[in-house]
């Protein structure tokens, strides 16, 4: 029962699912957009789940003084002050959870970003190392591409930006479509494998 | 059927409108490609500056009266009225009030909801969908026959145990980023599913599994077959829920916290599998300054560039889901996959003879058809 009753609600929801997106008529219809309803409230409930975790998980290593618990304070302090200034103020505009959202929580997002330049950099320095043919011919690819993107690659030769282009639309968008394709396909193989029980191992294995 | 004639008379004659008050044209139509009982209004208005403050909509039932059913501002152009009877036909106009007082209503217009079985920009991908359906199933019956199935080797696949074996020898924990996606992603769910498989060496090689999670749902799951996992491997002992935490749903929140639980833990072995976005270059390269063995996967076109550069193996696209069956070896899983790839042959035939007829088209009319029919089969609404 343990392994059978979570096979049955997964196959009735994958085939209501699967015939809600062709077939608009009542009842699959509304019990198609009620079983969405129904996971919004779960995942909307569960972010108690995911509230509790985080304070209990940061409690624990401040009480048992695990390696570097000194980062616990600080996010329980985070926590407590935005769910005390969104619980007491509300979250509109200039409040305080607001005032701590736009000064704090967004700014460091964007340093958070704003990392990914330099990130960038060092793996387009690996990626773009000649050694072999293949590498040699991304780097060729790249130098091209970034060239034909700026004002001066125009300017060297007008044809850049045209060649740049074609690489991007041509052989690029060709490549990109294939992994699409292979994914789709993949998540149909997928589906069908979970939606008939063949694939179990998202229970806790039972090959 | 006499009261039918007139009645579909009137509708095709009275579905658009066009009068000299403020309201200009007004249209009715049955709302498509839904479960009936809704028609949508469409209306143009007079450049006339002396612009009214709202416009009423107001309907009539076959042997009724004009009952008031909704107010919308002048400029939206569209209302949609519901609930209404199948098969009925209703007729509508609007009109405009300023200042307390009705104007000149506009042109009456009427239309009768229908009933969709099936969404009609959808019957292609139905065709589709059944075929790749069946073609998969077929290959799943062979592999339980026993068929001889052979499949590619994917190195990423190949590297699994190599990764935790190398964090069990040097004693540091093995890392398990699930994507920041929730469970109703299935680059979510294809990563539960190799989770468990890699939860189940770790177990098996007494290492620790670290599985910082981005959704409340996802840590839910996430524990369940972590723990699975250490039941069925005869380790339940091992297992530790505070492992597997929630951070944050915040992208970069998260990336944050990932990237520092990598420099204070410093895992010998990263598995990044999942949904990623802008984020998957910053955890791949945190991930690469800490000197851990990494395994990406993604079905993210964007972000497989990033993963390629910075990682020691990718899974591109259809790895990704194809983790499962390959780890396990299970014949019926490995069917699924031979389906796959026989799908993917019939969809590269399409694309071969879609290209041709296409081509041929301009000279020669029924390649042009046969392309055409293939574009309906492939156009999704």
């Amino acid at each position: 029962m343990r392994l059978f009753l979570p096979l049955v609600v997964t196959f009735v929801c994958g085939i209501v699912m699967i015939l809600h997106f062709f077939i608009p008529h009542r009842p699959i219809s509304t019990i198609g957009d009620g079983l969405t309803d129904w996971y919004m409230i779960v995942a909307s409930a569960a972010i108690f789940l995911g509230a509790a975790n985080l304070v209990q998980v940061h409690v624990h290593r401040i009480n048992t003084k695990a390696r570097n618990w000194q980062y616990s304070p600080v996010v329980l302090i985070g926590f407590l002050a935005m769910m005390a200034a969104g619980l007491v103020w509300g979250v509109e505009e200039s409040l305080p959870f607001d005032y701590m959202f736009q000064t704090m929580v967004v700014p460091m997002g964007a340093t958070m970003f704003s990392l990914l330049a330099f990130f960038v950099a060092s793996a387009a320095f690996r990626a773009f190392r000649a050694s072999n043919w293949r590498a040699t011919l991304l780097l060729a690819s790249a130098f091209i591409v970034m060239l034909g993107r700026v004002p001066i690659g125009g300017m060297i030769w007008k044809q850049i930006p045209v060649i740049s282009e074609w690489m991007m639309q041509v052989p690029n968008m060709a490549g990109q479509r294939a992994v699409m394709i292979g994914a789709a396909l993949g998540v149909v193989a997928t589906s069908l494998r979970m939606i008939f029980g063949i694939e179990r191992s998202y229970l806790g294995g039972a090959d | 059927m006499k009261a039918f004639l007139p009645a579909l008379l009137l509708v095709l004659m009275a579905a658009t409108a066009s009068g000299g008050g403020f309201v200009l044209t007004t249209e009715a139509s049955d709302v498509p490609d839904d479960d009936g009982g809704r028609i949508g209004l469409v209306w143009t208005v007079s450049p006339d500056p002396a612009v009214p403050d709202s416009i009423v909509v107001e309907r009539m039932a076959p042997g009724g009266e004009w009952e008031h059913v909704g107010s919308v501002a002048p400029i939206d152009g569209r209302y949609t009225d519901s609930e209404l009877e199948n098969g009925t036909v209703y007729s509508y106009r609007l009109v405009p009030w300023l200042q307390g007082e009705p104007g000149e209503p506009g042109p009456v217009v009427s239309a009768s909801p229908e009933v969709r079985w099936l969404h009609s920009g959808r019957i292609g991908m139905l065709v589709i969908t059944v075929v790749l359906c069946v073609i998969i199933l077929l290959y799943i019956e062979a592999g339980k026959r026993g068929k001889d199935l052979f499949v590619r080797r994917i190195a990423g696949l190949n590297a699994v145990e190599d990764a935790v074996g190398r964090a069990t020898e040097m004693g540091r924990p093995v890392m398990y980023v699930p994507g920041i996606m929730d469970m109703d992603d299935i680059q979510t769910i294809a990563s539960m599913v190799i989770l468990g498989r890699v939860a189940r060496k770790a177990a098996e090689y007494g290492s620790s599994l670290l599985v910082p999670t981005c959704r409340s749902v996802v840590m839910s799951v996430s524990q369940e077959v972590v723990k699975e996992a250490y039941l069925q491997t005869g380790r339940p002992d091992a297992f530790r829920r505070e492992d597997i935490t929630y951070l944050t749903d915040d992208q970069f929140g998260y990336a944050a916290g990932v990237d520092g639980m990598m420099v204070r833990q410093r895992p010998a072995a990263i598995f990044l599998l999942g949904t990623f976005y802008a984020e998957s270059l910053i955890l791949a390269e945190t991930g690469k300054s800490v000197g851990a063995i990494q395994i990406a996967g993604t079905a993210m076109v964007s972000q497989i560039p990033f993963f390629i550069a910075a990682c020691d193996y990718t899974l591109i696209g259809e790895e990704l889901y194809a983790a499962s069956a390959y780890l396990s070896r299970e014949p019926k899983l490995l069917g699924s996959l031979k389906g796959q790839d026989a799908a993917k042959l019939v969809i590269m035939i399409m694309i071969v003879i879609g290209v041709i007829g296409a081509t041929a088209g301009y000279w020669w009319e029924p390649a042009g058809r046969v392309a055409e029919f293939l574009r309906f089969l492939t156009h999704v609404e």
